[in-house]
């Protein structure tokens, strides 16, 4: 039920099934896999602003390299992106994009919209497509539309996507932001079962997991 | 600078022609444990000193926190001709930039370049960094990976005996130590990882950086495994006893004489 009331939350299932194995050079196969942030982000929309949330795990194959990582980028004053898949790819293009709307807001004398920021990430994305494993949401608030989310998943597809609902109060974003972060995370953790956890081990799970919330609205 | 990736394909037939069909040699690797921790007064990095190629030693007192500005240094894991190639490299550039400037550079300025760099070889330079130093900014600890990726973190460890240094870490690091407990915590996290890695071990060395310069101590604590090498190899003379000698003189007359006068001045 859950799934349905979601705002554009991309989950990417962490790659579980390396094993760590010895070839030859005494070196483990993680320390030459590619860092990938196995993720669960999530945005929603409300009058006033937007609510981004995002875990804080970034995996190498079954190795977890970062357990604190920050996956909300600011990429302006009041616009943001929830990064998944490859850290280095988003890495890249949260700056690249960084650098395009700072000088373009300069040019304009103006903020930036957030359909702006969409759409320069859509351009990175679309255009090397082939070389990327990127899926972001660009959450942010300007004047003209309020508070907006885009969604530019892995392929460079731009879809504006409200979720919630419509109407939902600044309160109730963050009820639902919260809900949503709880909920994948167990799910993310334990993939394989086909129970949901017991409520007994709930609070285990929540130790061993981190998540962050933000808000982005007009003051 | 792609030696990595260029003695791993099976395309370069050549080698293996040179080798008989024996194996190619492998790329020299820091099969390594690296480790830093931000402490109150700046930054500790340490690592241990063995450099492997296959299952072979190949340097037992193998330098890998290397400089780059006197405010930054850097602990390179991976294939060590591109840690040291890409640190050295580094290290150049930002000289340059201090010259033009006249400014120190900053930890961020060295990670950003480094990022830069790594991304655009797409993982083809296997270098897994920990950059440490202390600027205007503050004390910072990074940590960059092959392929690009950045991390910022108060306490780090890579290299194929991490696991082993990073449980020590996890469970000795606490904000704002002092020098001295920092030292330690990092020293038993390398030696953790010399305990339990294959590919890590010898000597452990530690850099510290603090505003007031850094203290570079190389090596911080000796293996207790030592071998008793002389290292010099002379023999005094009579070592070898002498049976018979003959002694047979060359008449030599002298033919042509000259002499030139070199102006020393």
């Amino acid at each position: 039920m859950f799934r349905d009331k979601m705002a554009a939350t991309a989950t990417m299932m962490p790659n579980i099934g390396q094993n760590i194995s010895l070839k030859g050079g005494l070196v483990p196969d993680w320390t030459n896999q590619e860092v990938s942030t196995g993720t669960t982000i999530m945005a929603v929309e409300y009058d006033g602003g937007v609510v981004i949330g995002a875990d804080s795990r970034t995996t190498t194959g079954a190795y977890i390299a970062n357990r604190v990582t920050d996956k909300l980028t600011p990429i302006h004053d009041r616009i943001f992106c929830c990064r998944s898949g490859s850290a280095a790819d988003t890495q890249a293009i949260a700056d690249v994009v960084t650098y395009q709307l700072g000088f373009h807001s300069i040019e304009l004398d103006e903020p930036p919209l957030v359909e702006t920021a969409a759409n320069l990430f859509k351009a990175s994305c679309y255009r090397y497509r082939e070389e990327l494993t990127a899926g972001i949401l660009v959450a942010g608030w300007d004047r003209r539309k309020g508070g907006q989310v885009y969604c530019v998943p892995i392929g460079g597809m731009l879809v504006r996507q409200p979720g919630g609902g419509g109407g939902l109060s600044r309160e109730q974003c963050l009820e639902l932001t919260a809900a949503g972060m709880r909920c994948c995370c167990t799910l993310c953790l334990w993939p394989w079962r086909e129970t949901a956890p017991a409520a007994a081990e709930e609070p285990f799970f929540f130790f061993f997991f981190f998540y962050k919330i933000n808000f982005i609205e007009e003051k | 600078l792609v030696l990595s990736a260029v003695l791993s394909l099976p395309v370069n037939a050549a080698l293996q022609g040179v080798f008989g069909g024996g194996e190619t040699p492998k790329p020299l690797k820091t099969g390594t444990t690296i480790a830093g921790v931000v402490f109150k007064d700046g930054v500790v990095l340490g690592a241990d000193t063995r450099a492997t190629s296959s299952e072979v030693v190949a340097d037992k007192m193998c330098a890998k926190i290397h400089y780059i500005a006197p405010n930054i240094y850097c602990c390179g894991a991976g294939t060590a001709a591109d840690t040291e190639r890409t640190t050295d490299l580094l290290s150049s550039n930002l000289s340059i930039f201090s010259l033009n400037s006249g400014r120190n550079p900053r930890v961020v300025m060295a990670v950003n370049i480094l990022q830069d760099m790594l991304y655009r070889y797409h993982g083809q330079i296997g270098a897994n960094l920990i950059l440490g130093g202390v600027d205007c900014t503050g004390n910072h600890l990074y940590k960059l990976g092959p392929y690009g990726s950045v991390d910022k973190m108060p306490y780090l460890a890579m290299g194929s005996g991490d696991l082993a240094a990073l449980g020590i870490l996890e469970d000795g690091f606490k904000p704002d130590m002092e020098l001295e407990k920092a030292k330690q915590l990092v020293q038993v996290a390398i030696h953790a990882g010399i305990m339990s890695d294959l590919a890590s071990g010898n000597n452990i060395d530690i850099c510290v950086i603090t505003r007031e310069g850094v203290d570079y101590i190389r090596p911080y604590q000796e293996s207790e495994f030592k071998d008793n090498r002389k290292m010099r190899y002379k023999y005094r003379p009579g070592t070898t006893p002498v049976l018979t000698e003959k002694v047979i003189p060359l008449k030599l007359e002298v033919v042509k004489e000259t002499v030139q006068w070199m102006d020393t001045a």
